[in-house]
Order: C-alpha cells, then sequence, then structure tokens
C-alpha cells in the first residue's frame, strides 16, 4: 500500500508501553473515532499538529517521540 | 480498557464509521436511484424515441425517492450509532476532511453538469435532453462524490 504521507509514528509501541492501552480508548482520549486512530498508525492519515500535540500529552512524551518525518532518499 | 485487542488494526465489516456508512448508503442511493428512473423511463418508451417519453414524473419520483430513502437511511444510521462507542457515533475531523474532498470532487460534476445544460439550451436542444443531461451529472455526481470518500477511507488521506 502506498503511504501518502512520509510522517511515520510509534503509537502502537506507546501504546503497548502505556499499559497495553487499546485503540478504543486512545480514540476516546483525543476525541475522535477508533478507524482515524488506525489510519494515524498506519500511516494513512497525518494528524493536525493539534491533535498531535493530544496524542504525545496522551503518552506524556514529546511530539518528537510520537512522530517522526522520514526525508525522501534524494534529500 | 475496551474489549478491543491491542493488536487489532484492522477493521472488521461491522465497525465502520457512522459517516461511512452513510457514504456507502449516499453512493448506493445515487447508483440506485438513477438505474431506477432508466428503467422506468424506458419502459414508459416501449419503441418510441426517448425524448417522447414522460420523463417528468418518473424523474421527481426517483429524486424525491432518493431524498426520502437517504433521510430514513440515515437516521437509522444515526440510531445505531448512537450505542456505538465509538466517538459516540459522531463524525470527527478526518470524517469531515475526508466529506469535505468528497463534496469537491463531486461538485465539479455539477459544475461540468451546468455547463453542458448550457451548451445545450444554446442549441435550442429538447428540454428532455438538457433535463437529462443535468439529472445524470447530479448523479455522477453524488457516485464520485461517494467513491472519493470510500477512497480517502480505505487507501489514505
Amino acid at each position: 500500500m502506498v503511504k501518502p504521507t512520509r510522517v511515520t509514528n510509534g503509537i502502537r509501541a506507546l501504546r503497548f508501553a502505556a499499559g497495553e492501552m487499546t485503540q478504543a480508548d486512545l480514540a476516546e482520549r483525543i476525541g475522535v473515532t477508533r478507524q482515524t486512530v488506525i489510519a494515524i498508525e498506519q500511516g494513512r492519515y497525518s494528524p493536525s499538529l493539534e491533535m498531535a500535540f493530544q496524542i504525545a500529552r496522551v503518552f506524556g512524551v514529546g511530539l518528537d517521540d510520537v512522530f517522526s518525518y522520514e526525508p525522501e532518499e534524494s534529500e | 480498557m475496551s474489549e478491543s485487542n491491542i493488536l487489532d488494526t484492522w477493521m472488521p465489516a461491522g465497525h465502520m464509521s457512522y459517516t461511512e456508512k452513510n457514504t456507502w448508503l449516499f453512493g448506493i442511493i445515487a447508483v440506485g436511484g438513477y438505474l431506477a428512473y432508466l428503467v422506468v423511463l424506458f419502459a414508459q418508451a416501449g419503441g418510441r424515441p426517448i425524448e417522447q417519453t414522460e420523463y417528468v414524473v418518473p424523474m421527481l419520483a426517483t429524486i424525491g425517492g432518493a431524498i426520502v430513502v437517504g433521510i430514513l437511511g440515515g437516521i437509522v444510521l444515526g440510531i445505531l450509532a448512537r450505542a456505538d462507542r465509538d466517538n459516540g457515533g459522531k463524525p470527527d475531523v478526518r470524517d469531515k476532511e475526508i466529506e469535505q474532498l468528497g463534496e469537491r470532487v463531486g461538485n465539479s460534476f455539477v459544475v461540468i453538469g451546468a455547463l453542458g445544460a448550457l451548451v445545450l439550451a444554446w442549441l435550442e436542444v429538447d428540454h428532455f435532453w438538457i433535463a437529462n443531461e443535468i439529472y445524470l451529472a447530479f448523479a455522477i455526481s453524488g457516485v464520485t462524490s461517494a467513491m472519493t470518500r470510500l477512497g480517502a477511507y480505505h487507501r489514505g488521506f
């Protein structure tokens, strides 16, 4: 599957580390549907900056600890 | 913690969001409504030239029917979504962005349809063809809008 974004994230690992938090729990904490959490985890949707901060705050980490931007190889 | 598994990253068919279900309904109605119109139209024609067929009543009936089915279906989906724990069945920011994308694509076909109707009017083509060209544009607009939204839900956005 071609991912529409080069923003990657470690949300799944962070959920594991946070007491095996489910996607539904994370979705509820940030006020979105579970489908949106799944799309973000799979790199099919880039969240807004505000939502990214909300996600980072849920895990008590910085934005860089959740998301990273992978430049193209030519860059 | 909910019952969903932490490893569960796929979406079972029964777990589409309210807005995605509504999009499916919208697309099905757009296709079904137009096909129903064509069936009635050609049945009425019965071998006569199609432009001599009474088209206004079938067109109004299928447009009205599509609106009624859409409203009733939306109400049923809304009632079912209320019981859903997932964001209370409410659309979230991604749903709204996807809806806007679908509307942009769909509206472009409405504009194309309007321009086509303008050209047909300039050429003084029979009202039958102008009305049917506009109705076809509406149907294409609805279908492409729904397909764009469903594509965004599944392939990414």
